[in-house]
């Protein structure tokens, strides 16, 4: 195959990748998405397996099946409450290659951009001081990320003293050896060392910068470094002169850009705050003496849970993190089938943060079966609490607090909030009175209409579906 | 610490200050019960039951009222005075402010009082407050006694014998009594509508299936502690002209409209109820308190030209089992309040207590100090009001924004300039796939983040095609060892993020 007819193939499938990621626009349209996906996929490995550059198969054939085979497993095997875990580990893998990619590339440059000049070669090792830099902050930052929501790391925050003066002297020492490594005076041998240097340096920076952000940021830190491994693939693909490489990191870069960007949102922070620092740590907002709340929260026992909700017209259930770690998600379709057939609107509400990852609860709620036409995000249900006759909150805490709205000292005050307060009832399923991952008391739980029902949300839910 | 419960021997009442349940929840708490033997009878307690529940049974009234607190539903008699210990502990209903004589020989035997019908009404009191829990039952009671002497069905039928219209029923006053008989008149089928001196329970009112009568008037009728006040005389006017108007449609019309501390305010006019269609009635729920329409005779049912008056004060007793059991739910949760068994005590620094307290050791203590009770402010109202002191949000500097412009300029200056043609050609291409991801993404639903970032993950694994250029090339040196480990782990992406969104796509169903 020659290379036109290879930039063609890889047009398609880069016009493939497009539409796979337009497909997921809708439920409806989503599996056909992920379809044009692994076409353009194939299409692009077929193609380049033919290219006249690569001579032999005996090397790279056991690499791809080995691949294959461990991808094929992790994706039958994983859990969906373990989602982000997953995702977190492959960003990880797409950094790692984009570094390897970018030192093999160094050890063996393309003999047609020596050819090309003295600017080309500049050109060729920024693009691969880049690349390995992206894809070493990426490799490190994901494994950090991976092992804090798999909870082998702990979750809070680790701030070293000077930690911002840490992350600039790592980057200005990345930068100066930039200037080195493209250097004519420096041969290829000391080239090569500095580009090592600088790769465990990134790693470094890539630990220090994910240790340093809380549990409750994770979503963000997720999609940013979904974000990152695109850019490192794009920037593989300068190195490489690979449109299709190109395309696809610019696609998933900005993809991730947005997700980060939606997170943030989400959370009112600003994403300089969450990529440089815990959450409410040295924050003056949260120093400043946030309301304390008065009353007491009024109890509740299943039974009389049971008794309200079968009195009520229209429930809406409020799914946070502390479902998916209590695995309840099937019962609480169970719960709502009842519900349902005994004649009550049953709908779901879900906050973009809720959950470890964009998009993770509705994804539990699918795996249990729960229709996603009566799964809502925010904005399109805030309206109707008004008219709801119960607010189920269950193992949501942050995602529902009125202080969000309505108290300018609170750290999460400006965060957009589900309006659970504005149901006639609201029943909070939870362990205990502490307070969410933002550390942030609650008067959602000291309300005239709220009541706990405390216990392990998989138990209680267990006794709502026998009690009904 | 004892709990006396004698019988009520008010006429007409059937009411039991505690029943078992409260007498379990009352002996948790470290109090011994003593009752006075059938005091739970007329509300279908047998004193049996009471006994499993750890109460002790006395025949002897006097033993009953010997005790070191006495609990009962009606104010105290004056045979009863008598009977209360010196220096003993009385909590009932008192109407303190309309029954002074009997306080003086409250206080003449050195009691201490706590009226239940005076505990304030703050969120924090609500588990206590009679007043609410009562005021409920009456109003759901209120339209059981509507429909038992309406002549007609509350709801439309339409059957093969031809079809009957849904009942009118106008509720005056929508308090808790007037929300109750509401939802009680909704759940029987007739048409409701309410009106209320306050605008603010409109919302209430319609959430339960009524329509709220409005005046074109502009007057809020929010008076303390959840109370309507009095208001002004163009109010009342236009007020009254909107009953006479309802008068001639409706054929039920419930009042609930009370003042605290005054006689109740006269509402339905001789000359209304002459207009309603003969067989409507009217029930008052104000009866006691000098009633809202012109014909009420307290405790009694009045036939005027047709329309009939009830006027029964006994609402809640006549429904003794369940008003029993709120009602003493509430006093369990006064006493635990009150220190239960262990530290019994009426401490005069808690708000509850104190504005409940009538007299400490034969002392006068009424009326409490006044107590500003904000209507519990609704977070919605706070909303509002940061909404509109919150500044817009700051927008983002001029002179960052023209630097950020500036270092965009000089890279594409320095790419223009310098940047060999292949590399401008790479970054064409670069910036617009970034521009089409940007289109492409925003309209992915929020629902489907999660399979996004796994088709993301998969076609990022598109860095194998690197991979493979650097470790099939041929010969077998590090570059192509590295390429092939490249290979390998960018394998398992696009294996394991297309499986997996798969995985996920596939559970999503309508």
């Amino acid at each position: 195959m020659n290379e036109t007819s290879l930039a063609v193939l890889y047009l398609i499938a880069a016009v493939l990748f497009i539409l796979s990621l337009g497909g997921l626009s809708h439920q409806e349209t989503a599996r056909r998405g992920n379809t044009w996906g692994i076409v353009g996929m194939t299409i692009a490995l077929i193609g380049t397996l033919l290219h006249p550059h690569v001579e032999s198969y005996w090397l790279v054939g056991p690499g791809i099946l080995a691949g294959a085979v461990i991808g094929a497993i992790l994706a039958v095997r994983v859990v969906m409450t373990a989602m982000p875990q997953l995702v977190a580990m492959l960003h990880s893998f797409v950094g790692l290659a984009a570094v390897l990619v970018g030192i093999a590339s160094y050890l063996d440059p393309e003999p047609s951009v020596a050819a090309a000049g003295r600017a080309a070669v500049m050109v060729h090792e920024i693009e691969i001081w880049v690349g390995v830099a992206v894809g070493a902050i990426t490799f490190t930052g994901s494994v950090i990320a991976w092992g804090k929501l798999r909870g082998s790391i702990g979750g809070s925050p680790v701030l070293l003293p000077g930690r911002h003066l840490f992350n600039l002297l790592m980057l200005a020492a990345v930068v100066v050896m930039a200037v080195l490594f493209v250097s004519t005076q420096t041969s290829h041998e000391t080239g090569l060392i500095y580009l090592l240097s600088m790769t465990a340096i990134a790693c470094v920076l890539g630990i220090h910068l994910v240790m340093a952000i809380g549990g409750a940021d994770m979503p963000v830190v997720v999609s940013l470094l979904n974000s990152y491994s695109g850019w490192a693939a794009a920037a593989a693909g300068f190195m490489l002169s690979n449109d299709l490489l190109i395309v696809t990191g610019a696609l998933v870069g900005s993809s991730g850009a947005i997700l980060s960007y939606i997170m943030c949102r989400a959370m009112n922070r600003s994403i300089l705050a969450v990529v440089f620092g815990g959450f409410g740590t040295g924050d003056a907002k949260s120093a400043a003496g946030v309301a304390e709340i008065e009353g007491e929260a009024q109890a509740i026992d299943a039974a009389a849970v049971c008794d309200l909700l079968r009195a009520s017209k229209e429930v809406v259930i409020v799914p946070g993190y502390g479902l998916a770690v209590a695995r309840a998600q099937h019962l609480v379709n169970e719960l709502a089938n009842k519900l349902r057939d005994a004649g009550v609107r049953v709908r779901y509400a879900i906050h973009p943060v809720a959950g470890r990852l964009p998009g993770h609860m509705n994804v539990l709620l699918a795996e249990a079966g729960v229709p996603y036409d009566i799964v809502l995000e925010m904005d399109e249900i805030n309206a109707d609490f008004k008219n709801t006759s119960v607010a189920l909150v269950i193992g949501a805490n942050d995602v529902a607090n009125p202080s969000a709205e309505n108290d300018p000292a609170s750290p999460i005050y400006g965060m957009p909030v589900l309006k659970v307060w504005e149901a006639r009832n609201v029943v909070v399923l939870k362990r205990s009175m502490a307070s969410g991952y933002a550390g942030v008391q609650n008067p959602l739980f000291f309300l005239e209409n709220t009541h706990m029902l405390f216990g392990d949300a998989k138990d209680s839910i267990g006794q709502l579906v026998a009690g009904l | 610490m004892k709990i006396g419960v004698p019988n009520e021997i008010e006429r007409d009442e059937r009411r039991v200050a505690a029943t078992p349940d409260s007498v379990k929840r009352l002996v948790q708490l470290g109090f011994e019960v003593l009752l006075e033997s059938g005091a739970g009878e007329s509300a279908g307690f047998a004193d049996a039951l009471y006994r499993e529940s750890g109460a002790e049974i006395a025949a002897d009234t006097a033993a009953v009222w010997n005790c070191d607190l006495v609990i009962k539903v009606r104010a105290p008699q004056t045979s009863e005075v008598a009977l209360l210990r010196e220096g003993g502990v009385l909590i009932s209903l008192l109407f303190p402010a309309q029954n002074e004589s009997l306080v003086q020989a409250l206080a003449a035997r050195g009691a201490s009082v706590i009226a239940l019908d005076a505990i304030p009404r703050i969120s924090r009191a609500q588990k206590m407050d009679v007043l609410s829990s009562m005021a409920n039952i009456a109003g759901y009671r209120a339209v059981v006694e509507a429909a038992n002497v309406y002549g007609g069905q509350f709801t439309a039928q339409i059957t093969a014998a031809g079809k009957t219209p849904p009942a009118e029923v106008m509720i005056i006053g929508a308090g808790v009594a007037g929300l109750a008989a509401i939802a009680a008149a909704r759940g029987m089928g007739a048409v409701v509508k309410a009106f209320d001196t306050r605008p603010a329970v409109k919302e209430q009112v319609e959430s339960l299936g009524a329509s709220f009568l409005e005046l074109d008037f502009e007057e809020s009728g929010e008076g303390g502690g959840g109370y309507a006040k009095v208001m002004s005389q163009e109010f009342i006017d236009a007020e009254m002209a909107l009953f006479r108007e309802q008068a001639k449609r409706v054929d039920v019309i419930i009042t609930t409209a009370l003042i605290p501390g005054k006689k109740a305010p006269l509402l339905i006019t001789a000359d209304m109820v002459e207009m309603m269609k003969s067989g409507s009635v009217i029930v008052d729920l104000a009866a006691e308190q000098g009633g809202n329409c012109a014909f009420t005779e307290p405790g009694k049912l009045v036939d005027h030209a047709g329309v009939k008056i009830v006027g029964y004060t006994d609402l809640t007793s006549r429904m003794p089992r369940h008003a029993s059991q709120m009602f003493s739910a509430n006093v369990a949760h006064l006493l635990e309040e009150m220190g239960g068994g262990a530290n019994f005590g009426i401490d005069e620094e808690n708000e509850v207590i104190r504005g409940a307290l009538v007299l400490r050791d034969g002392v006068s203590k009424w009326p409490p100090p006044r107590l500003e009770v904000a209507a519990p402010p609704p977070v919605k109202v706070a909303a509002e009001v940061v909404e509109r002191v919150s500044p817009p949000p700051p927008a983002r500097k001029p002179f960052l924004r023209a630097i950020a412009l500036l270092l965009v300029a000089a890279a594409l200056a320095g790419i223009a300039f310098y940047a060999p043609r292949e590399f401008v050609q790479h970054f064409t291409v670069f910036v617009l796939a970034c521009f089409i991801g940007w289109q492409v993404v925003w309209s992915v639903t929020p629902a489907l983040h999660t399979p996004l970032m796994s088709v993301t993950n998969a076609i990022s694994g598109i860095i194998l095609v690197g991979g493979l250029l650097k470790g099939a090339s041929g010969e077998v040196d590090l570059a192509a060892l590295l390429g092939t480990i490249a290979v390998f782990v960018a394998t398992i992406n696009v294996f394991g993020g297309f499986l997996v969104t798969h995985r996920m796509l596939k559970m999503f169903r309508k």
